[in-house]
């Protein structure tokens, strides 16, 4: 517990000794923000799902960013040589560095709080969609945080990270929408409707926390952790 | 509960890490056997066994690819071996992996480092994940940047250090924990002489009571710091020894210089007559100087013999200088044959093959 907190201090520090934290945190809020509002007033209606409907495409975008350096610098600048010859265990590190990730995502969204105070001066929202959406939207986004941590295991290129990321994040939302739905043959169709990360994503969305969701979120999460935990380890298979 | 736990077990580590220093000399604390790794086709390290004792600085000598890094890789657990067995501190490799990393401190081939952390940032989340106990850590930092001379850029960032600071960061980092292992993988490369002195004073002090382990391609480092060598070529150890002894295996025919005042007739029908002259090149003449290299059996003081002979004939010597083997040809001996024995078959295949045309 000692290593997993150490990593997950460095790793968290350098996203505010970098630019990375606050480019990301002003853009988010910026680009969400202005997406919301802008169709909020013609809505005429005080409530946050258009925000929220918004997020899975602008996580697309903006975890993979999160993601991408955690290992393909270590591997690009060789400190990789260093961190994993530390007594330490390899699934430490991945789940130190995870929680480092989903620390900045959720200081985000913490700070996009505003908009949900924003709305309650306009009207009357129900609080417990809102409330239920935050918590779907830091899963979904936990979820997007393992996929592209582990994308980021598989290069030594950022760049090559942030595009994997993206790819595999964007299968995973579209194999869930009714449009893909429809077109995949009858045996594929209930594997697709669970996989979707979307699916899960917009019950939620509608006040229910079950624990099928969450589960599966979890679970999610759990699998590319340790994905990303046999692909660091892939160095010392004979 | 888990507290107490990881305390005590630090307190285990430590202590035998005390005890490793007590009993420093002489024991053993690294030792290879048949160590093998292959990338696909090619083999990088071909049944590479030794051993090594606490006190000893190791020299890992070897031209570029010869398998020095991956050794050095296999050793720190870094990647794992296809065949063979190791053990570091009497810890296996693969069984231990965790106990042999504690015992370990590394320094990677050009000292990476995180660019965006700070010094004292940098070597405190070392302490951190090294796993000191926090009444010690201020202690090792201030030892280790005293060490290795760090007091001018504690304040500085990563980013702004010089290469031979960043050398120094990456050697105070392996030394952190006070490790009874040093490997280092070419600590010296890429610095300025006067820099390169400082590293090399630094890895013979701490080879006092520690094993350092340490690769090169530069071969005067070597004689300069290491109490035994090892030459490895094409993942094999060709050599191991301290460096007297190799040099002395180098030791074959005696070359000999010589310059002489008189005619060269004379001088050359003279040195035909001599027995112990197996061969003579006249080199060049200068002012009626004649000069000579002269190859002589082994021991056969030849030197001595000619100049007995100059005196005898009433020439005047003007030149006499006897060539020392040093460790530069036992390297070249080593490492090139294999070499030049691949050129010899291709260039007789090229001649084969432009007889067939």
């Amino acid at each position: 517990m000692t290593n997993i907190t150490a990593i997950f201090k460095k790793e968290f520090r350098s996203y505010f000794n970098s630019p990375i934290a606050y480019i990301f945190i002003t853009f988010f809020l910026g680009l969400s923000s202005w997406l919301f509002f802008r169709g909020f007033f013609f809505g005429n209606q005080a409530e946050m799902r258009g925000f929220f409907g918004l997020m899975p495409w602008i996580f697309l975008f903006f975890i993979p960013a999160v993601t991408m350096k955690l290992w393909a610098e270590e591997k690009k600048i060789g400190t990789i040589e260093i961190l994993m010859t530390l007594p330490i265990r390899d699934y430490e590190v991945v789940v130190g560095k995870f929680l480092a990730s989903f620390a900045l995502l959720i200081v985000t969204v913490l700070l996009s709080l505003v908009i949900p105070f924003s709305v309650m001066y306009f009207g009357d929202p129900d609080g417990g969609t809102i409330f239920a959406g935050y918590i779907g939207l830091l899963l979904m986004g936990a979820a997007y945080l393992a996929i592209g941590l582990f994308t980021s295991t598989l290069t030594e290129n950022q760049i090559i990270a942030f595009i994997l990321g993206i790819f595999t994040c964007f299968v995973l939302l579209i194999i869930g929408e009714d449009i893909v739905l429809f077109n995949t043959p009858d045996w594929l169709f209930p594997i697709f409707s669970y996989l979707g990360l979307g699916a899960h994503y917009s019950s939620i969305l509608r006040g229910v926390l079950d624990s099928r969701d969450i589960i599966y979120y979890l679970s999610l999460i759990g699998f590319f952790l340790y994905l990303s935990t046999l692909a660091v380890e892939s160095r010392k298979w004979r | 509960m888990e507290k107490t736990e990881t305390n005590f077990f630090e307190e285990i580590v430590f202590s035998t890490t005390e005890k490793n220093e007590q009993r420093a000399h002489n024991k053993k604390m690294i030792e290879v056997r048949e160590l093998t790794k292959s990338y696909g086709p090619t083999v990088a390290v071909n049944k590479v066994s030794f051993e090594a004792h606490a006190g000893e600085v190791l020299g890992f000598l070897g031209p570029n690819g010869a398998g020095k890094t991956t050794t050095m890789r296999i050793l720190t657990c870094y990647l794992a071996a296809d065949a063979g067995s190791a053990t570091v501190a009497g810890y296996d490799i693969f069984e231990a992996s965790i106990e042999v990393r504690k015992q370990i401190g590394y320094l990677p081939e050009s000292a990476p480092l995180y660019t965006d952390m700070g010094v004292l940032e940098y070597l405190n989340f070392m302490t951190q994940v090294r796993q000191l106990p926090k009444s010690q850590r201020k202690e090792r930092i201030r030892s280790v940047i005293d060490t290795c001379g760090l007091e001018d850029v504690i304040q500085k960032d990563i980013s702004e250090l010089s290469k031979g600071y960043r050398q120094r960061l990456g050697l105070a980092q392996s030394l952190i924990h006070d490790p009874p292992i040093l490997i280092l993988d070419e600590p010296t490369s890429g610095l300025d002489p006067s820099q390169i002195i400082e590293i090399r004073n630094l890895i013979r002090d701490i080879g006092q009571e520690k094993l350092v382990l340490f690769s090169t391609h530069i071969l005067s480092e070597v004689s300069a710091t290491c109490s035994r060598i090892l030459i490895i070529n094409n993942g094999k150890i060709v050599a191991n020894g301290t460096p007297d002894e190799l040099a002395s295996q180098a030791k074959g025919e005696e070359i000999v210089h010589i310059g002489i005042r008189g005619t060269q007739e004379a001088v050359e029908a003279k040195l035909d007559e001599l027995d112990f002259v197996s061969q003579w090149t006249h080199v060049e003449t200068v002012d009626g100087i004649v000069g000579y290299q002269i190859n002589a059996a082994q021991d056969s003081n030849a030197a001595e013999a000619l100049f007995h002979v100059v005196v005898k004939n009433g020439w005047s010597l003007t030149e006499l200088r006897q060539e020392s083997a040093d460790l530069e040809d036992v390297f070249l001996n080593l490492t090139d044959k294999e070499q030049t024995h691949v050129q010899n078959q291709r260039s007789a295949e090229q001649a084969d093959d432009s007889n067939d045309a």
